[in-house]
């Protein structure tokens, strides 16, 4: 029996630590021990797959997923890339998930209270399988900043949420996507939890004036990488190159 | 891309405080999809104790947490996961996965599914059944990993080659769920303290 190979392990500088005070919620919950380093073993290289059966015709689609009697007021954007892993190979048929405020900054959700309005035609999530390039995207509009209890004066950049799968449970990544260019990205506690300032660039979807369709949306790329695995399999020991 | 052609994993950020709208919209409020995924973990056709699990997350001050997602990973009752490269084959249904969330007034959560088997350890060591849960909130920036095992399953426990990793006797405590009964049904409970006194063992895997 061969046994799979398994995933590179985590650089932890290139996340940010659970204690981030000038993220005040962090305090509270971040553990105060170490975490403890695993091997993998068969828990951490599976994890769930999905299908398209799983997802409706416009779950990618924000511009249309909820509109009631028109489209979302807001600048209209397409988000796309790629799925990779640390070697560079793309990841197929891996579910992205992704939410957002609409383009005033408010949020579809019961305990937002900000009064930036709701869109009555914009909630606000989508999700999509990559394909076999590991290539996504999604069409929706541009979510403005907003106000948040940090400091009595934080306003988040824009960003949108991001969920990913890939093969295994050890991959799993929840993350945001920031805009080329937001000048409250040096100034959000959030995104500078981050120590490492090519991380938060990393974070940074660009500019897309290749992908953008004339006269109707502007692009926006952002490519996510996920950890990589060994290739080289050594009789039944979860080894490799 | 490094100097060597690798290139680095994509940062982690906290879920935030509304992470309910990508993942579990209809608790934000709105009904958007045809279907939530991770709704039903073993499906109808799973071998297999059916069980319930149930706890709540704690912060450092010892109060609960009631915006947290969580998600289970777990094999089914012969110890196989619904994975191609795992050994063997799921009854049909069985996801073995599944995401809940807190009860945003008391904070609490819970799922039903089936209690899974013994799988495969490295070098042929054999590991206790253990569903794997991955805890994502606002104020967390990168998702906690952690394991739930089972009190009645003591004697495996006691060889599990990953609890017996953890070199604090007492911490391994608190990855074990405490079983009882309602109405007939097996209720294991399993309170993830996230700071503090007791706190749970988070794991880098």
């Amino acid at each position: 029996m061969t046994t799979p190979a398994e995933y590179y392990q985590r650089d932890p500088g290139r996340h940010p630590p659970a204690l981030s005070p000038r993220y005040k919620t962090s305090v509270t919950r971040s553990p105060r021990f170490a975490l403890i380093s695993l091997e993998q073993r068969v828990s951490e290289i599976t994890g769930p797959t999905f299908g398209h059966g799983d997802l409706g015709a416009l779950d990618h689609d924000l511009i249309k997923n909820y509109a009631q009697d028109g489209d979302p007021i807001g600048e209209r954007i397409i988000l796309h890339g790629r799925v990779l892993d640390e070697n560079a190979r793309p990841v197929p048929n891996t579910l992205v998930e992704l939410w957002q405020a609409n383009a005033g900054g408010r949020y579809r959700h019961r305990k937002d209270t900000y009064f930036a309005p709701i869109d009555p035609n914009f909630g606000g999530c989508g999700r999509t399988l990559t394909d076999e390039n590991g290539y996504y995207f999604f069409r929706t509009v541009k979510p403005g900043a907003y106000p948040w209890r940090n400091d009595i004066n934080s306003w988040r950049p824009a960003h949108i949420h991001l969920s990913i799968f890939g093969s295994a449970f050890c991959q799993r990544l929840i993350t945001q996507l920031y805009f080329e260019g937001d000048p409250l990205i040096p100034r959000c506690p959030i995104a500078q939890s981050i120590p490492d300032p090519d991380a938060i660039e990393q974070l940074t979807a660009r500019l897309d004036m290749v992908a953008t369709v004339p006269l109707d949306s502007i692009a926006y790329r952002f490519d996510i990488v996920l950890r990589g695995r060994r290739s080289t399999l050594f009789e039944n020991r979860l080894e490799g190159n | 891309m490094d100097d060597l052609g690798y290139l680095k994993e994509t940062p982690s950020q906290t879920a935030g405080p509304y992470v309910h709208i990508g993942l579990a919209p209809r608790a934000a409020g709105f009904d958007i999809f045809d279907q939530e995924l991770g709704q039903d973990i073993a499906g109808p056709n799973a071998k297999g104790e059916r069980i319930r699990i149930e706890g709540l997350v704690i912060d450092g001050t010892g109060s609960p947490i009631k915006d947290v997602l969580i998600e289970a990973w777990q094999a089914n009752a012969d110890g196989v996961y619904a994975h191609p490269e795992s050994p063997g084959t799921v009854e049909d249904g069985f996801r073995g996965w599944g995401r809940v969330i807190t009860d945003f007034d008391s904070g609490e959560w819970g799922f039903d599914t089936v209690k899974p088997g013994p799988t495969p350890g490295r070098n042929g060591s054999v590991q206790a059944p253990h569903i794997s849960l991955w805890l994502v909130a606002r104020g967390i920036n990168l998702g906690l990993h952690t394991r739930l095992y089972f009190d009645d399953e003591a004697s495996a426990n006691a060889t599990d080659p990953v609890i017996t990793l953890i070199e604090w006797e007492r911490r391994r405590q608190t990855l074990i769920a405490t079983r009882s009964e309602r109405d007939g049904l097996p209720v294991y409970r399993f309170d993830i303290r996230i700071q503090g006194d007791d706190e749970t063992v988070f794991f880098d895997i």
